[in-house]
């Protein structure tokens, strides 16, 4: 709709609507865009900081600190984080096991059998955006010293408490994808046509759904890789808690290792926008060209 | 799980006595998701909420509460309650400002998948990380802390002393920079969607009948944006009173009551303190109730103009 009203009038028209002017957007965007860049530019220069600099000279700069994350001497004291970013993976993908076998089948469950339970899913997924984690990881800890008993106390049972704390984010694309495609007529049509429910699920309803599916995973990942509240609560070594902690004794590696996850989360989830615009790109030229060449 | 699926039968076969017991069989589907959502979501939530009404004892007690009549913690309360609003409110503010100049743009250009990327990540996933950022901007040695030194000569500037306290940083009033930085984006992402609304039949019908594009902003988009806007401010709200991770990367102890839960959990000085964890907790999820409360009313209002 959007892209209509754009080029429909030519450059002078008048505007009646809310879009702003090109000059405007370009104004506001660059100003914010430069004020958000600054910090990750600070990350950046800061990384690159090598000693004190001499009174009234220039700070000197180098590749210094990049070189030393890879330097075997210094293998102990990154230990930690590079523990804690292994930890970190485990639990990440325990935690897209938890959304792929508990929460999936569930969600395609009562899509297919049970519509009438559609809102209570709905709201047991949402509730943990309400609560506080904070909160929650005050009822975690007793329940924890349970799951100790059981697994023994490794970070990987984290994956537990963050797969709750994960719930909304997985929820919401997993649901949208649903919400397009009429997964009752397809298995049906499956069935009818001799399927049995396993080809049904496998071939029908999952390819149907990778999208959301896809974009949940990523989004599962990327929430588990930035999660802190717990794993400091509970005492686990996770890398968020490493980063913290070997700010302490080397803040320049815990800037570069921030810096790194940060440009990943932003490609991870750039990606998922992509994802996102193969669809709008698939299903949208029909609707969208017919107000163009009435 | 796959099992209950598989033995499952056809939607259009609707038997009688065959089908109900296979139709238990399906609810059963239903059961490890149930079992995990109580374990982890249910049980935890009522034992933090619950475990300010016991003694360390485990004998049932309200001597807890004695703890929201310590002048320390009202005081952190306010604290953080004043933090949030601030922060929703002047990043709501700014956040609407990028979605308006992202008005028009294709939703599948780069630019807004490069903003909409960009805010998910510092919305979502900064926390620690984004403390790091400001270190190392507004930090003492910070970027813009040693170029106002090293150009300006302002050597007590408020990023190497504010209020006799030390970096503003590190303190409460402090934290406002950061949590703007994950606030806006979150504003860019939850805002979005209500000014995409805003159909241009509007507009034209606007011009139409005689109006200018104030008239258009003070007569139709405020109006009908006003619901959305205060909606998204209380959701900002909530994200900054919950957050724990930038805080507690900054700032060592106390302040907002999130720390003040890690604290009273993790001290080993005064026997008994965990449970007070507790009352916090319920102090939070009373505010965080209020404040969903409001925002699920005004969504009802926000969501009239969104189909």
């Amino acid at each position: 709709m959007s892209t209509v009203q754009q080029k429909a009038p030519r450059a002078r028209a008048p505007r009646y609507g809310a879009e702003p002017s090109k000059a405007t957007r370009r104004v506001i965007l660059i100003v914010i865009g430069v004020i958000f860049l600054i910090p990750i530019a600070a990350m950046v220069q800061f990384t690159l900081r090598i000693g004190q600099p001499a009174p009234g000279q220039a700070q000197p700069l180098g590749i210094q600190h990049y070189l030393d994350v890879f330097n075997p001497a210094n293998e102990q004291t990154y230990d930690p984080l590079f523990q804690g970013i292994q930890n970190s993976v485990v639990i990440a993908l325990f935690t897209v096991l938890i959304v792929l076998v508990l929460l999936l089948p569930t969600m395609i469950l009562v899509e297919l059998k049970f519509p009438q339970l559609r809102k209570v899913l709905e709201f047991i997924c949402l509730v943990p955006i309400t609560i506080p984690s904070v909160v929650l990881v005050v009822g975690f800890i007793p329940v924890y010293s349970t799951v100790a008993q059981i697994f023994g106390s490794t970070p990987y049972t984290l994956a537990f408490g963050i797969g709750v704390i994960v719930l909304p984010y997985a929820y919401r694309p997993i649901a949208a994808n649903l919400a397009g495609v009429d997964v009752t007529t397809l298995s049906e049509a499956g069935r009818s046509l001799g399927a049995g429910w396993g080809s049904v699920l496998w071939r029908v309803i999952l390819p149907n759904l990778r999208r959301g599916i896809l974009s949940a995973i990523f989004i599962t990942i990327a929430v588990v890789l930035g999660e802190y509240t717990i794993a400091s609560f509970l005492s686990q070594n996770t890398f968020q808690t490493a980063l913290v902690l070997i700010q302490q004794t080397d803040p320049y590696v815990g800037v570069i290792f921030a810096l790194f996850a940060l440009l990943f989360a932003f490609v991870l989830l750039v990606v998922i926008g992509r994802f996102g615009s193969v669809r709008r790109t698939r299903r949208a030229p029909r609707p969208r060209k017919a107000p163009v060449n009435p | 799980m796959t099992a209950a699926v598989t033995t499952a039968p056809a939607t259009t076969t609707r038997g009688a006595g065959k089908t109900s017991r296979r139709r238990s069989a399906v609810w059963l589907g239903l059961t490890p998701f149930a079992i995990y959502v109580l374990l982890f979501l249910a049980i935890p939530a009522v034992l933090a909420v619950g475990s300010g009404f016991f003694s360390s004892a485990g004998a049932f007690t309200f001597a807890n509460f004695s703890a929201l009549a310590d002048p320390v913690i009202t005081g952190d309360l306010v604290a953080t309650i004043v933090l949030s609003l601030v922060t929703a409110v002047i990043g709501a503010i700014i956040g609407a400002i990028i979605c308006f100049a992202l008005l028009g743009t294709r939703p599948d250009g780069w630019l807004r998948t490069t903003i909409d990327s960009a805010s998910s990540v510092l919305a979502q996933f900064g926390g620690v990380m984004l403390a790091f950022a400001f270190v190392a901007t507004i930090g003492q040695q910070g970027f813009i802390t040693t170029w106002l030194v090293s150009t300006f000569g302002w050597t007590d500037n408020p990023f190497v002393i504010f209020d006799n306290n030390g970096p503003l940083l590190y303190q409460v009033i402090g934290l406002t920079i950061p949590y703007l930085y994950f606030q806006i984006p979150l504003m860019v992402i939850v805002f979005m969607p209500a000014m995409e609304g805003l159909k241009a039949t509007w507009g034209e019908a606007n011009a139409t009948l005689g109006g200018t594009r104030f008239t258009y902003w003070t007569r139709i988009a405020f109006p009908i944006l006003a619901p959305a806007f205060f909606g998204s401010v209380i959701l900002l709200f909530a994200n900054a009173f919950s957050s724990y991770a930038t805080a507690a990367a900054l700032i060592s102890q106390g302040g907002i009551l999130p720390l003040d839960i890690k604290s009273s959990l993790t001290s080993e000085t005064v026997i008994g303190r965990a449970n007070q964890a507790g009352v916090l907790a319920l102090a939070m999820v009373v505010v965080m109730i209020v404040v969903m409360v409001v925002y699920s009313a005004l969504d009802k209002r926000a969501s009239r103009w969104r189909s």
